[in-house]
């Protein structure tokens, strides 16, 4: 079947509601990813006023979900959409959750700067170079996954969903470094722990943009990918080219 | 006329000689939906087969080429616009398109096996197997009982006192029992229009047919009617193979097991409804069911 469209139902208010909602999904994406470049930022640099920005500015994001889930409610009450239309709606209930909980942990993030910042002390940076680049890696994969979204293309959520296995190894090494920290040091624990946690939640991020990749193809294709590998996945989407 | 057709309702006779067929002849048959081929599942247990049918109303061809499967103790829904056919492919199944002069089918209905079609087919038997029920309620203008027993004597010798169980079992059935068995010698017309339409239905399965046809069965009642309606096809299904027609696309999605959308004399796709109504093959079905225009 031809690429899918929101528009062209013969409601125009249909189609007025679906593209604002839409429209609603990508604001929210744009504040999580503004939310999560301060709060890496802020981790990075050790920045405590800006990490105090972003744990402020979350209840944004939260109000931003709620105002989504009720326009999806309405939406399905008053149109019970169906097939694509239906599909759409049910990818943004799901998307704005996983966006939600990515904001939190940029908060989260943003809260390990302030305790690290208080804890004070002598400072290793090599952790906080590996942190930065695997948060790099999960900024860009956000952006691309409500890139996906946004351009409805099943390809390219594909592409960012094969991207997490990097997050992975890099949260990975991370790990091994901060175990042999804490092994040769271990004043150094309480501040390593923190830095784990926020290298977590980074990962957490990763896998959370990976889920909105899985909504994106289902959204496109109608196709249910989760808890599957990556090579159904790439089957799946090659198929649907193929038709 | 035989007997059998003495059991129509003559609402029907006189109401609707050519069903949506004047919106239809309006219409060109021919390069509707491109000379692609319909995107047609196989059910797992077949009751009906239906291959290479085709419809004429005089020289207008109604239907094209339709071949699908009617699954066994299963909700069969037909969608699709005004004048797409699917009135046209349930009247095929019971034939009751020979009321009427020029018009004609050409192909295969097989009704287990046996072709529905063949002019050698029995109609009293064909129609006793395949009840039908219509848009508009369609009482006899007699008592209760009368309605229920009028068509059982056309076909079988009861007793009294099993006549009188049968007519128990189809009310009760149909889910009226309770809201009748106090009245059964009152006029079947003043009964409100969802109990008159439950009445139409027990009146259709007290010859207890194997295959119900129900062509707009609930279009013309209130929710709470049409909730009922819907209710009761739910639970016939455990009995019988129900083939419906409707134009509410969300009753097709809330009763049936399986969907077929039509578009201008044309099958494009048939398939579970779920599939219809959440990932369907066909650009014309998502255009339809999202109502888009195409």
């Amino acid at each position: 079947m031809d690429k899918i469209s929101i528009g062209h139902h013969i409601s125009h208010q249909f189609n007025v509601a679906l593209e604002d909602v839409r429209n609603r999904v990508l604001a929210m994406g744009g504040l999580v990813e503004q939310q999560l470049a301060d709060a890496i930022r802020a981790l990075a640099l050790g920045d405590t006023h800006l990490a105090e920005n972003v744990i402020t500015g979350d209840y944004k994001i939260n109000a931003a979900e709620v105002a989504i889930d009720d326009e999806c409610v309405q939406i399905l009450a008053r149109r019970q959409p169906a097939a694509s239309d239906l599909r759409l709606i049910i990818a943004i209930i799901k998307t704005i959750t996983d966006l939600e909980r990515i904001g939190d942990e940029a908060e989260r993030i943003a809260r390990m700067t302030i305790n690290l910042a208080k804890a004070g002390g002598s400072d290793n940076r090599a952790p906080y170079y590996h942190i930065e680049r695997l948060g790099d890696q999960v900024k860009h994969m956000l952006h691309d996954a409500l890139d996906a979204f946004a351009r409805m293309d099943a390809e390219a959520a594909v592409a960012v969903w094969r991207e997490d296995r990097k997050a992975d190894q890099e949260y990975g090494d991370i790990t091994r470094q901060l175990i042999t920290l804490m092994m040769a040091d271990s004043q150094a624990i309480p501040k390593a722990l923190d830095i784990l946690w926020s290298a977590r939640a980074l990962e957490r991020i990763g896998d959370r943009s990976r889920n909105i990749c899985e909504y994106v193809i289902y959204l496109v294709h109608g196709k249910d990918v989760r808890h599957t590998s990556i090579e159904h996945m790439e089957k799946e989407v090659l198929d649907q080219r193929g038709n | 006329m035989t007997s059998k057709e003495g059991t129509l309702p003559f609402q029907f006779m006189a109401d609707s000689g050519t069903p949506s067929s004047a919106a239809a002849a309006a219409l060109p048959p021919a390069q509707v939906g491109g000379q692609e081929t319909a995107s047609v599942v196989e059910v797992a247990n077949p009751k009906m087969a239906i291959e290479e049918l085709n419809f004429f109303y005089g020289k207008y061809r109604a239907l094209e080429s339709i071949n699908m499967q009617v699954a066994e103790k299963r909700v069969t829904a037909f969608i699709g616009p005004s004048g797409c056919g699917k009135s046209t492919v349930l009247r095929c199944f019971n034939r009751i398109f020979e009321l009427y002069p020029d018009q004609r089918a050409t192909g295969k209905i097989l009704l287990d096996g046996a072709n529905v079609l063949d002019k050698r087919q029995d109609l009293n038997m064909l129609r006793a197997k395949i009840g039908m029920v219509f848009q508009k309620p369609t009482p006899f203008p007699m008592s209760i009982y009368d309605n229920i027993t009028f068509g059982i004597r056309l076909y079988e010798r009861l007793s009294r006192s099993e006549m009188a169980d049968r007519v128990e079992w189809a009310l009760t059935k149909a889910a009226l029992w309770n809201e009748v068995k106090d009245k059964l010698k009152q006029g079947g017309g003043r009964l409100s229009g969802g109990q008159q339409q439950r009445l139409c239905i027990a009146r259709a399965i007290a010859v207890k047919p194997e295959v119900l046809l129900l062509d707009e069965p609930a279009s013309a009642l209130d929710p709470i009617s049409t909730a009922h309606i819907e209710e009761l096809i739910d639970e016939l299904k455990s009995d019988y193979t129900i083939v419906i027609v409707t134009h509410n696309m969300q009753q097709a999605a809330r009763v049936s097991d399986y969907t077929a959308f039509m578009y201008l004399g044309r099958l494009i796709e048939f398939d579970y409804t779920n599939t219809i109504f959440t990932n369907p093959r066909r650009k014309e079905t998502e255009d339809y069911i999202t109502g888009r225009y195409g």
